[in-house]
């Protein structure tokens, strides 16, 4: 199936990256040409493949439940774009 | 000085033991040649001489009071712009991160730090380590030294550019897709991608975290497996580190190769090698040969289904990673914004490049509501038979060989317009990542306009050792791994 400006508009809010009306037609072709390109998957028959998710089988480690990070949060914070006592700035989302 | 800037990590180390050079004129003499060659080639986004200076005496006084004295102490090396490097800029090729100063240190750059090697800075790649050709990077494109006017490969461009200039006796580079050993192949140096899970992520900025793996960029086999011994290794920091007995993965480099079975994969030597690529790798498996190695053919038939998958689960992994960058507490943000949702799209639309977000999209949409079995899953069954395919071919030979990129360096602009053109130059590279396995590639020649062609050689999963005794003996029989481009002499 190939994608339309709706489907590259819904595809965007999605990825919350704004497009542009002129970069939303060439998105759409660019993204029709990749998806093209990986349709040929589906003529492959997989019936009863276990997806493979990661190159090795490991399990999540648990570590004990103790403080191993130090306080740094004012050298993180040095690197926001907006900050103001130790809290992180963003537009008012409530009114 | 061209005695230095050749030799091998060994040579460096003794000479240094030996106190014919501190490690100050040695760190000099690369920010020299950093200073005098990079504005032709790009391969650096950020040097900090006061700093490298620093270290490098901290590292001289280490070598004087001969305590703590590793195989590296005192060597420089630079590091690809995706590994978070305390006090330094660390920007992943893109606008959104150039204002990044890290504050802490991926697990590799503490390890290559702890040896006592010495930062001479970081290297330009391809935006977010997305790209083959080093034309997606916020910083320009790194050009390759052999011909300025061509690719250096990517997406650890720079990391290859370096070396190859001898601007640096080695490099640290990411491997998603085949970005250490494509760009190691293009600029005539030795790359290696060990298996997945034997060098921590943690630290470097992730595009594709099943598929992401670190290694060395040098300019022989014997200089990779020096550093891969220092990289590698447990981090309780990255949860798919693995928990292995330490190697010495020097230690098979002197092993004859008589009895050694190389599997090649059919897939591997048909229609899309160039045949100036072709030639090269042929007379590389006559060297084997008369190495007393042996070679049987092979099947991967579901190796040609690699470059598809992969731009499915990548993406896909790249979109998640990549929600991070929202314009809150740190990288870029846009300057004008109505609210927060305006304040995340319109951040991430300036601050993102062209390639960076067509992958986010397609990541995206295949992992969307409806599309998800069809493209997502299919794409990870796939990965399976890929996988599945070495487990069988490995049990007819040690190592696989074929040809690391199916082409020598093109121009740029050559396949920037269609991406999956350029998708396709890691058409070889593409099935170690997904199947986990460690690649490394050599060089074996030079093809047309006099530009180096990479021998790819695969090897069994933490077959690391192995696949540097192979690759090392073939450089102790042949010498265009010492070879360097004259321009840069």
């Amino acid at each position: 199936m190939s994608l339309n400006l709706e489907d590259v508009a819904r595809i965007a809010l999605l990825s919350r990256i704004e497009l542009s009306a002129a970069e939303r037609e060439t998105t759409r072709d660019q993204l029709n040409g990749i998806l093209g390109f990986i349709e040929q998957l589906q003529a492959i028959d997989t019936t009863g493949i276990e997806p493979m998710a990661h190159a090795v089988d490991v399990v999540q480690r648990l570590r004990p439940d103790v403080v191993t990070e130090t306080d740094r949060r004012a050298d993180f914070q040095v690197l926001a774009p907006e900050t103001e006592d130790g809290l992180y700035l963003v537009p008012k989302v409530l009114e | 000085m061209s005695d230095l800037i050749n030799s091998s990590l060994r040579q460096l180390a003794a000479a240094l033991v030996a106190k014919k050079i501190s490690a100050v004129e040695l760190a000099t003499l690369f920010l020299d040649r950093i200073e005098k060659f990079n504005p032709a080639l790009n391969a650096f986004i950020t040097t900090d001489r006061e700093k490298t200076l620093a270290q490098a005496r901290t590292a001289g006084e280490r070598l004087k009071a001969g305590a703590g004295v590793t195989a590296l102490s005192g060597i420089p090396l630079a590091h690809k712009d995706i590994f978070c490097t305390r006090g330094w800029r660390t920007s992943c090729g893109s606008k959104i991160l150039e204002n990044f100063v890290s504050p802490y240190d991926a697990h590799v750059v503490e390890k290559l730090a702890a040896a006592g090697m010495v930062t001479l800075g970081k290297l330009n790649m391809d935006e977010f380590a997305m790209g083959s050709s080093n034309e997606t990077s916020y910083f320009g494109p790194v050009k390759n030294p052999w011909d300025v006017s061509c690719v250096p490969g990517g997406s650890s461009g720079g990391s290859a550019a370096a070396v190859a200039a001898r601007l640096t006796p080695a490099a640290t580079g990411t491997d998603t897709g085949g970005s250490i050993r494509q760009p190691a192949a293009l600029c005539g140096l030795t790359g290696l991608k060990p298996t997945y899970g034997v060098v921590s992520r943690y630290g470097m900025i992730a595009f594709a975290s099943s598929l992401d793996q670190a290694g060395p960029m040098a300019k022989s086999a014997e200089d990779c497996a020096l550093l891969l011994n220092a990289i590698a290794g447990f981090d309780a920091r990255d949860s798919t580190s693995l928990e292995r007995a330490p190697e010495d993965y020097s230690r098979d480099l002197e092993k004859p190769l008589a009895g050694l079975k190389i599997g090649l994969p059919k897939e591997f030597f048909g229609e899309g090698m160039d045949a100036d690529v072709c030639a090269a790798v042929e007379a590389a498996l006559a060297e084997y040969r008369k190495l007393g190695a042996t070679t049987v053919e092979i099947g991967l038939p579901n190796s040609g289904l690699s470059v598809p998958a992969y731009y499915v689960i990548a993406p896909a992994e790249a979109s998640s990673n990549l929600s991070r960058f929202d314009g809150v507490r740190y990288g870029y943000r846009a300057p004008e914004y109505a609210d927060l949702a305006e304040m995340y799209s319109r951040s991430r639309a300036q601050g993102f490049g062209a390639e960076v977000k067509r992958r986010i999209l397609i990541g995206t949409y295949v992992l969307s509501h409806g599309y998800y079995d069809a493209y997502y899953l299919q794409a990870q069954k796939i990965r399976r038979l890929i996988a599945a395919d070495f487990v069988a071919a490995f049990k007819e030979c040690d190592v696989i060989m074929g040809p690391t990129s199916p082409s020598v360096a093109f121009a740029f602009g050559a396949k920037s317009a269609d991406p999956v053109q350029m998708y396709l130059s890691d058409i070889y590279t593409i099935s170690t990542n997904l199947a986990g396995l460690p690649g490394i590639s050599l060089p074996c020649g030079f093809g047309s306009n006099n530009m180096p062609v990479g021998l790819q050689i695969i090897g069994n999963w933490f077959g690391e050792a192995k696949m540097l005794n192979v690759a090392h003996q073939y450089q102790k029989a042949t010498d265009w791994h010492t070879q360097m481009p004259e321009k840069m002499k």
